[in-house]
């Protein structure tokens, strides 16, 4: 097929899949954080509040877009563009499965596999520290401009151990595009364990796999170190003059953020869409049970529901689980949806962990921040690479 | 559509040039700034060496420039006043920068008259494999040495900056 129309395809595939959980994890976070604090979270607006998201866009949409008199405008208008763009282009190197064949086309789960895969994520990632400091410093308010300040000297302290903890699993790669990557964590140690890189040997990346994720916290400016928009003593930090879509801009930024580095550090640390047993224990079978005992949970909780609305619609909710439970029990599907399924799952738990973690720790002090990042994470990630050099030269494959 | 490509980040990396030192305000010059390096990202990748085009983006203007724009807003610089230049300097200074130019080309074309055209494509030895290998083999001594002297430049900073404790 024509190289433009596949491509054209799998973005609109991707960037589709990209919204709806961009939407929708914000409906999650919402939902999660409230049942951690003991609330129901949002309710009214559909089924479970399911409907939420859409309200919340509409809100946003409709509301007026108000410039302040003070802004530098051109560049107040790019920071919230900038956001927006460079967290939404890094899904482009991710991998979401192997090598495919569909009606006659052979073509990879990926947008585009560029060997400096990794490379082009950091390169997008220390960018976008731009946005956020073009927005604290061309609003001309003060709150604005201390959170955009503590957010580049966050953004460029945290780099540093995220480059760093990346460096080591390339080593045992020996690759930075990462599809290749993640083909060399295929396989099983002593028949059981995954291959992946946080198990790997010469060299198990379990410190790496930490730095790298609390870096990315860091990065993606999100509890414990959402300092920039610190609401009790910046107001909102950066965004605090931004109304309507340029404030909806940032807030899908952050989402979006998430996202990629939680889909990185899938695919660098975690395996990607390898599935976590090998096939020969049946791993293809895996994703066909999981919504099964999925749909059997909601048809028992269904039974016993405390609201009547529910005990009618849960029955419902658990045949439809049903249903994709059967898909998956094609073999001929398999090749084409465990693979993404394998990789959602990972990163998706990535994604409930940064919520998690949002409901559980209080925000850092600027000064431990600073601290942590330089004498702690930067000190243990660049220990992690060299112990991993030495082990790879020590033992190579 | 290479020579095409070309055109148009050569034209953007010359117009972000002249605004660098064209624009009163510091910040809109340090913007300026990394719209060059990043014209010149596009033209090292036209070229075929992404791992240069790469790290150009994550070191200039992802970590050097940010640390720019940081002490400018933390300094908090305003707009610099035109600055009141003599009459000779206003007239003759364009004409002087064209004969600059002139003869950089001449002298340019004169040196490297037998050198090859640079040729969109032809080049693939600028991945990461290649450029590591030539680092740690031909330009070992010329690496270290350099990374010496960065060494040498940070501590020389730090020792400049620090305040003197009695």
């Amino acid at each position: 097929m024509n190289f433009f129309v596949l491509s054209l395809l799998k973005a609109a595939i991707v960037i589709s899949v990209l919204m709806v959980s961009l939407l929708y994890l914000q409906w999650v976070e919402r939902k999660v954080i409230a049942h951690i604090q003991l609330r129901m979270g949002p309710y009214r607006v559909g089924p479970h509040g399911l409907l939420q998201p859409f309200a919340d866009v509409l809100k946003l949409l409709t509301k007026e877009g108000f410039i302040p008199s003070h802004v530098n405008l051109f560049f107040y208008l790019l920071a919230p563009f900038l956001a927006v763009s460079l967290a939404l282009i890094s899904i482009v190197v991710v991998p979401f499965g192997p090598e495919v064949e569909l009606f006659g086309v052979r073509t990879t789960m990926q947008l585009t596999d560029l060997n400096i895969g990794i490379l082009f994520v950091l390169a997008i990632s220390s960018l976008s520290v731009y946005a956020v400091t073009f927005a604290g410093w061309a609003s001309n308010n003060k709150y604005s401009l201390l959170g955009g300040l503590r957010s580049a000297a966050q953004m460029i302290s945290y780099e540093l151990p995220l480059a760093l903890s990346l460096g080591a699993p390339l080593l045992v790669a020996g690759s930075l595009s990462l599809r290749e990557i993640v083909l060399a964590q295929q396989g099983t140690i002593l028949g059981i364990l995954p291959n992946w890189m946080i198990f790997q040997l010469p060299a198990p990346q379990l410190v790496g796999f930490l730095v790298f994720l609390i870096a990315a916290f860091a990065e993606t400016n999100r509890i414990p170190f959402d300092l920039p928009e610190a609401e009790n003593e910046l107001v909102a930090g950066f965004h605090t003059e931004y109304s309507s879509l340029k404030f909806a801009s940032f807030f899908m930024a952050e989402y979006a953020n998430m996202i990629t580095m939680t889909a990185i550090t899938t695919t660098v640390f975690l395996g990607g869409w390898l599935p976590p047993f090998p096939e020969t224990l049946g791993s293809n079978w895996a994703p066909a049970v999981i919504f099964a005992l999925l749909g059997a949970l909601a048809v028992y909780y269904s039974r016993q529901a405390p609201r009547p609305k529910d005990r009618r619609t849960l029955p419902w909710v658990g045949l439809a689980l049903f249903a994709v439970a059967a898909i998956f029990l094609i073999p001929a599907a398999h090749p084409l949806l465990v693979p993404p399924f394998w990789f959602l799952a990972k990163a998706g738990f990535l994604m409930f962990v940064f919520i998690w973690v949002r409901g559980t720790l209080p925000r850092f002090r600027y000064d431990q921040l600073m601290q942590f990042a330089w004498k702690f994470m930067f000190p243990v990630a660049l220990v992690n690479l060299f112990a991993t050099a030495l082990l790879v030269a020590l033992f190579p494959r | 559509m290479d020579a095409v490509l070309f055109l148009v980040f050569a034209a953007i990396a010359v117009a972000c040039g002249i605004s660098v030192v064209v624009q009163r305000h510091p910040i809109t010059s340090a913007i300026s700034l990394i719209g060059v390096m990043g014209a010149l990202a596009v033209l090292y990748l036209l070229l075929g060496a992404e791992f240069l085009a790469a790290v150009q983006v994550v070191v200039y203007a992802g970590a050097i420039m940010v640390l720019f724009i940081f002490v400018i807003m933390l300094l908090n610089a305003g707009v610099e006043p035109p600055g009141g230049r003599s009459w000779p300097v206003r007239l003759l200074g364009l004409p002087m920068l064209v004969i600059l130019v002139g003869l950089l080309s001449f002298v340019i074309r004169r040196v490297f008259a037998g050198g090859e055209e640079v040729r969109f494509g032809a080049f693939t030895k600028g991945g990461p494999r290649e450029i590591g290998r030539l680092l740690f083999t031909d330009y070992l001594l010329p690496f270290e040495v350099t990374s010496v002297l960065i060494l040498v430049a940070i501590l020389g900073a730090v020792v400049l900056a620090r305040k003197e404790i009695d």
